[in-house]
């Protein structure tokens, strides 16, 4: 199973790399190569990949990932004009809290600290699983030791912890 | 070049990169300087996405994908380095 | 001049604008940290609408003359704007995390739980 994963990712991105050889679509020598090589590096590489890696082929997960872009995409909205306020004043109260989380496996942690590292005022400096908290530099500290992730990352935990399942 | 407008603004960001030179040839700390090589590499992909529209050529947009993914990986060995070795 | 010349424009003027104020942060703020704050999230904003512009351009242009190679220029810079979304805010983790390691201090933190939590677990 981790073998057809590894295929299809590779496949799509040959096919999305290989548009518009023939006329707007692929011609057939393209569809064959990629045949090819997608095999030659799904067997290489499915020992790497793991077996949960097959819930990523689900597309109710595409859907949310979908449905996720335009909230990331504000929130990176506000964050640039966060950060353009504070390279004009030069106002800035840093420091580094730890933020406790409740997340379940490596993909929501993954997406969690992406997505804070890209918001407002946040960067994740390390994740730590084992005891179910992030730390991050906050460069406009309101609350030294926060009970929940909610004034670091707003609504990204639900996100995280929704899209990583 | 059929659109102009794509090579003008690369000389804008282009001005930008120079300036995150600047920070890698200064900045006092070896992590500064690792900080302005990752805006540099950012800043030259944006750089070489424009030229490739400037000068319609596709071929420089597959050399932007190429170079963000190396940078990347040049950006986690430095900082793997920085931190003491592979732990 | 046209519609789609002036959403060309916008999205142009976006990007340099972001990119800039990006390598702007990089002398502004006082550590590595905030630096990276500044120069991350700005270069990735700004990269984002170089890539719509791009894209803009090239569906105009495909609609114009129907040559697919503008097709493949538009999927293309779409391939390497999610790489660079993808590699961009975990490269910034790899060095905040490096910089923490290797000792260098948050300048004017009021607080640094990190640091608690490393003096805790050496002991």
């Amino acid at each position: 199973m981790p073998f057809m994963v590894a295929f299809v990712f590779a496949y799509v991105t040959w096919l999305v790399l290989t548009a518009g050889t023939n006329g707007l679509l692929w011609s057939t020598e393209e569809l064959i190569a990629g045949l090819i090589f997608a095999g030659i590096i799904a067997y290489a590489t499915k020992g790497v990949i793991g077996d949960e890696s097959t819930r990523f082929l689900n597309p109710v997960r595409w859907v949310g990932f979908i449905a996720y872009a335009p909230v990331l995409f504000w929130g990176m909205v506000k964050a640039n004009l966060d950060v353009a306020y504070r390279v004009i004043t030069g106002k800035i109260n840093p420091g580094i809290v730890r933020v406790p989380v409740e997340l379940e496996n490596d993909a929501q942690y993954t997406i969690l600290s992406n997505s804070i590292t890209l918001t407002p005022g946040t960067l994740t400096v390390d994740a730590c699983p084992e005891e179910k908290a992030l730390y991050v530099h906050w460069i406009n500290v309101t609350e030294p030791h926060p009970e929940s992730s909610e004034p670091v990352a707003g609504p990204f935990e639900k996100w995280a912890r929704r899209l990583g399942r | 070049m059929i659109a102009p407008e794509f090579f003008y603004a690369t000389l804008v960001i282009m001005v930008g990169a120079f300036m995150a030179l600047l920070r890698v040839l200064f900045g006092p700390s070896v992590p500064d300087r690792v900080v302005g090589v990752d805006t540099l590499n950012t800043l030259i992909v944006a750089g070489m996405v424009l030229l490739g529209a400037a000068y319609d050529r596709t071929i420089y947009i597959d050399i932007a994908i190429v170079y963000a993914l190396l940078s990347y990986i040049g950006t986690l060995a430095i900082a793997r380095y920085m931190q003491g070795g592979l732990k | 001049m046209n519609t789609v010349d002036y959403v060309i424009y916008t999205f142009l003027a976006i990007s340099m604008i972001f990119n800039l104020l990006g390598s702007i942060a990089l002398h502004r703020f006082p550590d590595v940290y905030t630096r990276l704050h500044g120069a991350t999230k700005t270069t990735t904003f700004g990269t984002i609408f170089a890539v719509l512009a791009v894209v803009v351009h090239a569906a105009y242009q495909l609609h114009e003359t129907g040559n697919p190679k503008y097709l493949q220029m538009a999927l293309h810079s779409v391939v390497a704007l999610i790489a660079l979304l993808l590699t961009n805010p975990t490269g910034a983790h790899a060095i905040a995390k490096a910089a923490h390691l290797s000792g260098y201090k948050p300048v004017r933190a009021i607080v640094d739980a990190y640091e608690e939590k490393r003096r805790g677990d050496g002991e």
